[in-house]
Parts: structure tokens; C-alpha cells; sequence
């Protein structure tokens, strides 16, 4: 059983990474990748919000949408999976939201270090994906939770590696037309090539 | 009214709410029934052109007429008879996730790698008359990204390959994606599915299969995990931990 | 600002993804064939005028406090409306697209645009606005969607352009085409050709 979860753990973080080989949560994955240190920032905001998303719409989906999902409240032959999208995304906004006040007032200074980031993960489509993909390939609680960990550390690594490769590129000579977004980009793909070596692990 | 007061911020959220609720309720459940057609014409389409009954863009007619020489059963894996459920409303997919209805497969025995399947799977026979001409075996396992969902048809002799064909799966478009195509699915018309002593024997081998080989089939270029897949998923349906028990029944010659 | 300016400068002057990096994310996994892509852009036009034309109709009503879970909602009613009518008519396509459709409410260029435009503009220019960076966007996706189909399996639309060698052809199909980083490095030169005729876009080298 451990082994299975592991595995499950292992495979969102390398094979399938959600930046790398599912390209979700780029806007912010190129946004706030100039500097290792504000990019780490938001590895571990997204980290902390998806470990809690993802199990959270699961049992949503579990308990409220999924077909027949009413039946422990004795209602019987009701699919409301098409509500699905808006009430990710509400969980979404909701938890981000929660998370930002209970760590303005518990925990200041690691609200100061994550603050901006905060609002920002609300559009990050790494969290709504990593919830829709948890629905399509149909995970109980306990896998969720591991998915959940998983990919946020999978996606918090891509961002923490491309800051790294970003803050050399400074002393590189690149040329006028590419830089800036344009060598990000071939970088990330180049990223992406060695990721791809991770596919196919049988774990 | 100020727009930031209390009031009118409630006022705004529920106007918001109920309009979209409706407009969203109102499209899901009118597009339902339509949505869900389309979902079974598309499994029965997969199924009728693998078994090369209709040409793979049959209209809706055609499917419908072409399906009413498909005779659907439910089998029990385990002692390989039939059950007394009705075919049309049963749903081997969810029962493979309810654990009151799956069974656990032992990891050694696991070579599609879904770890649990229904006790009990839909067989569809494909009659002339009253004769059976092709029996089908719906058929899934892991590829390298997702599950891949289709069937397999053997002839009446229960051995030889009709043909193998998948109606979902989400392996990479153009390299494990090429399972879809025809040219590739055609390899499979004719190969034997079980060998000498009765085991199955069907292989996506690397390269292209030596000519005239009865059990390997093609490989395909730059998709060795989802070839390999498909091996393990044809290899593991067909063994006694799955439909073998039913098979040797049918071939007894009692069940049909 | 004209009605036309509006219309042709998300373009190429502005566009949202070589410019203002928007709405990468959901669009490029959609990419290896032209089919889904040509699907995949239209729902992103409509969907990004509609929000933007319903956003300008309520602006002046939003209270400033809850605007973004408005936005939010109304984008997702649009997306989930256009999820259920490609499963209901192009079943097909719908199939291939997974959670890909769903992923338009995250689109930045969708929320991007109702806020930086359709809070302060009236209703038919913002409507302009969502159609022209809908089009924006999807003229970079369909530039990397062909080049993939057609290096990737030699077909065009499903339509043999380059026979391949498993069909009988002479064309080798380069599978690296068919997958990520193949779109990453185009739409790395696609911005190249764009800036080597917009100097102005150009950005500094810190």
C-alpha cells in the first residue's frame, strides 16, 4: 500500500510534472521566475494550496456531485458533475482566501514572505488542473492527498530550477529579438526535454 | 445605493448567483440526454469498427442498424457462466470501483496494471443468423499516460484475431496515439491469441514482427510504453484470471 | 480608441501571449493536432467576448469588494455552457480535450481582459476587445499547431500533406514535435520573428 502511494507521490512530482508536461500554471511560472528567491516564495505557496485543494474538492466531488453522490443523504439519482468547474474554482478562491487571513493572523512573517503571491495562485491553472485531473483519473481521499503534495512539489521544483537558470542567463549574450520571454521559453522547453526522460518510470 | 455598501454587495452576489445558476442548470440538463447518446453511440461505434461491421465515420442510423446483430451477456470472470443482469443498464466500469462489486487482482497476476476490475464484464457476441460470428471482449489497462479503454474481437474459433480497437485513452497524439491507427490496427487481423498449450501469446514486439508470425504483432515507433501496455492488457484479459475461465467454457461448446 | 484598433491590436501590436505572457498555460497541450486547436480557439474567443461584453454590461454595479469572485463565476457559467455543448455536438473533439476546456477559467487572458479592460469600457468595445485578443491568442496556437501536425505526423487537419513512412510515404515524422517542449521552443521563435520586425517590443537586457 505505502508502496503504491509512493509511487503515486513520485510520478506527480517527475513524470508528470505539471509545469513541464502538462504546461499548467505558466503565466506565473514565466511571470515570477526572474529570481530564485521570490520564485521559492511561490513554490511553497502553491505547495500549501494544493495540498489542501485537492483534497478538499475531492470530497466535494465525492460527497456532493459525483453521480449518485447524494445517496448518504437518502437522495437518489442526481449527477450534478456538471457544477464541477465553478465549484473548484470557488473552493479555490475560498481556501486561498482563508489561508491568507489565518496567516496574517497566526503566522506574520510567513504571511509577509508569501503575501503577494497569495492572490495570485487563485488563477493559476496548476490548481484547478491538479483538481481536474484528480476527478478524471478518479483518486479516493488518500490518494488525493498524495497527489495533492505531490504535484505542488513537482510544480514548486520547475519554478525553483528555471529561477536558477534565469539568474545565470543575466551574464549570457542572447540574441536582441530573444530576450527575455523569448530564450524563457526555449529554456523551459529545454527543461521540458529532460523531464520527458522521467516519462515511462514504472514505479 | 453605494455600491460598496453591505446591501447591495449581497443584492449583487445572489442576482449573480441565481442567473448563472440557472443558465448553467438549464444547458446541463437539457444537453444531458444528447451527451449521453453520443457517449454510447461512440463505445458502440468502436465496437462495430473493430469488428469491422461499419467504416469508422458511420452515421447514427447505421450504427443503430448495424448493432442489432450484437447480442450483449454478463459474465461472471470468476466461474465464467452467465448472470442474470440486465446488460443495458449494467456498468462494469463503476463496479470495478465499488468494492462491494471489484475484485482485487493479485499483483503477479496484474499485467494491464489496473489493480482491480468488475466481477463481472459484459460480453458482446456478434451473430449471422443464429450462428455467432465474432465474440468481443471489452478490454482496458494502463498505457503511459492514461487507461486505455477498448475491445478486443476474436473469430468464432475463439483464437483468431478480428481485430483490436480503443474507444478512449489519452497516450500522446501521433507516437502512443498511433493505437488508433488503422494501418496499425489492421496487424492484428489473423494473429492466434493463444499458443500451443492454450496461453495467451499476443506481443507488440519492438520493430516490426518477423512475416507470418501467428502471436507478435508491429511495434510502434517512440511508444514502447503504450505497446507494451497493450501487450500487458490483451496478455492479462484473456488469462485464467480473467475471461480464460469463460473462453474455455464457451470453447467446450455449451455456452453458446 | 477606434473600434478597429481595438479589434487589430491584440494582434500583433499587443498580443497577449508574445507581450503580456497570458494564457499560455491551457492552450499549448492542445497543440498537436490543428483540429483541436481551431476548437480550442473559438471557445476562447467566445468565451473572452462574452465575459468581456457581460462584465461591461454590470460594471457599474460590482461593489469593488467581491469583483473578482464575479468575474469568476460569470467565466466559468460561459466555460461550463461551451463544456457541455461541445460534449453534446462534436463529441469527438470534446473527447480528446479532457480537462483542457475546463482549464479556460484559469485562462489569465479571459480574467486578464474583464478586468484591465471590461471594468472601464462599455459593452460593444469591450466585446471588440474580447474578440481581438481571442485572436491574438489563437494566431500564435494555430502557428505552433501546424508546425507541429506537420512535422509531427506529416498531416495537416488529418489530410496527408508529407505521406509518412507508415503509410506508405517517404516522410520520417519527427516525434519530438508531437510532444511539449516542441511548442515552448516555438513559441520562443515565433516571439523572435515577431520582435525582429516590432523592435520596439524588445526588452532590455536586465
Amino acid at each position: 500500500m505505502l508502496e503504491h502511494y509512493l509511487s503515486l507521490f513520485l510520478k506527480a512530482v517527475f513524470v508528470e510534472n505539471l509545469a513541464l508536461a502538462f504546461f499548467l500554471g505558466m503565466c506565473t511560472f514565466l511571470a515570477v521566475s526572474k529570481k530564485v528567491k521570490t520564485s521559492l516564495g511561490l513554490g511553497v505557496a502553491v505547495i500549501v494550496v494544493q495540498s489542501i485543494t485537492i483534497p478538499v474538492n475531492n470530497l466535494l466531488y465525492n460527497y456532493l456531485l459525483k453521480e449518485n453522490a447524494l445517496q448518504w443523504a437518502g437522495i437518489n439519482g442526481v449527477d450534478l458533475s456538471f457544477l464541477g468547474l465553478i465549484s473548484y474554482i470557488g473552493v479555490i478562491a475560498a481556501m486561498v482566501q482563508i489561508l491568507e487571513m489565518t496567516l496574517d493572523k497566526f503566522f506574520p512573517p510567513l504571511y509577509n514572505a508569501l503575501g503577494i503571491f497569495l492572490p495570485l495562485i487563485t488563477v493559476n491553472c496548476a490548481i484547478l488542473g491538479g483538481s481536474l485531473f484528480m476527478v478524471e483519473r478518479d483518486y479516493n481521499f488518500a490518494e488525493s492527498v498524495v497527489f495533492g503534495v505531490g504535484s505542488g512539489v513537482g510544480w514548486a521544483l520547475a519554478i525553483a530550477a528555471l529561477a536558477g537558470i534565469r539568474e545565470k542567463m543575466k551574464y549570457s549574450d542572447v540574441p536582441e529579438g530573444l530576450r527575455g520571454l523569448g530564450i524563457t521559453f526555449i529554456t523551459v522547453g529545454l527543461m521540458a526535454l529532460g523531464f520527458l526522460s522521467f516519462s515511462g518510470i514504472q514505479l | 445605493m453605494s455600491n460598496d455598501s453591505t446591501s447591495k454587495t449581497l443584492i449583487v452576489a445572489t442576482l449573480l448567483c441565481v442567473v448563472c445558476s440557472i443558465m448553467v442548470s438549464y444547458a446541463a440538463v437539457s444537453l444531458k440526454p444528447l451527451q449521453v447518446k453520443n457517449k454510447r453511440l461512440d463505445i458502440k461505434k468502436n465496437l462495430l469498427v473493430t469488428a469491422g461491421l461499419v467504416e469508422d465515420g458511420a452515421q447514427e442510423s447505421e450504427i443503430v442498424e448495424a448493432f442489432k446483430v450484437v447480442e450483449t451477456k454478463v459474465v461472471d470472470l470468476s466461474t465464467g457462466k452467465y448472470v442474470d443482469i440486465d446488460p443495458e443498464t449494467y456498468d462494469a466500469r463503476k463496479a470495478s470501483k465499488n468494492p462491494k462489486k471489484n475484485y482485487r487482482i493479485p499483483s503477479d497476476k496484474d499485467l494491464g496494471n489496473i489493480k482491480s476490475r468488475a466481477q463481472y464484464k459484459k460480453v458482446y457476441f456478434i451473430k449471422e443468423g443464429d450462428k455467432v460470428k465474432n465474440v468481443v471482449f471489452p478490454v482496458h489497462g494502463k498505457g503511459l499516460w492514461s487507461t486505455m479503454y477498448g475491445f478486443l474481437v476474436l473469430e468464432e474459433d475463439l483464437n483468431t484475431v478480428k481485430g483490436l480497437g480503443f474507444y478512449e485513452h489519452g497516450e500522446t497524439p501521433g507516437l502512443g496515439g498511433e493505437i488508433d491507427n488503422p494501418r496499425w490496427k489492421k496487424n492484428w487481423n489473423g494473429k492466434k491469441a493463444f499458443n500451443d498449450s492454450m496461453e495467451p501469446a499476443l506481443k507488440v514486439v519492438k520493430g516490426s514482427a518477423a512475416p507470418g508470425s501467428d502471436h507478435n504483432i508491429d511495434g510502434l515507433s517512440g511508444a514502447t510504453i503504450t505497446a507494451n501496455g497493450v501487450t500487458g492488457l490483451v496478455q492479462y484479459w484473456l488469462s485464467e484470471n480473467a475471461y480464460g475461465t469463460f473462453i474455455k467454457n464457451l470453447r467446450e461448446g455449451e455456452m453458446l | 480608441m477606434s473600434l478597429k484598433k481595438t479589434l487589430l491590436d491584440p494582434l500583433f501590436e499587443n498580443n497577449p501571449i508574445a507581450l503580456q505572457i497570458l494564457g499560455i498555460c491551457s492552450a499549448l497541450a492542445v497543440t498537436t493536432k490543428l483540429e483541436s486547436v481551431l476548437v480550442m480557439c473559438l471557445a476562447v474567443v467566445l468565451v473572452c467576448a462574452f465575459s468581456n461584453l457581460s462584465v461591461s454590461l454590470i460594471r457599474n454595479h460590482v461593489p469593488s469588494s467581491i469583483r473578482i469572485i464575479v468575474m469568476m463565476t460569470i467565466i466559468a457559467s460561459l466555460v461550463i455552457l461551451t463544456d457541455q455543448l461541445l460534449k453534446a455536438f462534436v463529441y469527438d473533439i470534446a473527447k480528446s480535450m479532457s480537462v483542457y476546456i475546463g482549464l479556460i477559467i484559469t485562462n489569465c487572458i479571459v480574467m486578464g481582459r474583464a478586468e484591465a479592460y471590461a471594468m472601464k469600457n462599455g459593452p460593444l468595445m469591450s466585446f471588440v476587445d474580447g474578440i481581438g485578443n481571442g485572436i491574438g491568442y489563437s494566431i500564435v496556437l494555430i502557428f505552433v499547431g501546424v508546425f507541429r501536425e506537420l512535422f509531427g505526423s506529416g498531416k495537416l487537419l488529418g489530410y496527408n500533406i508529407l505521406t509518412p513512412i507508415n503509410e506508405g510515404g517517404w516522410y520520417m515524422p519527427n516525434g519530438m514535435a508531437l510532444l511539449s517542449p516542441s511548442a515552448f521552443f516555438l513559441i520562443g521563435i515565433f516571439i523572435w520573428i515577431l520582435r525582429s520586425f516590432k523592435k520596439d517590443q524588445i526588452e532590455s537586457s536586465n
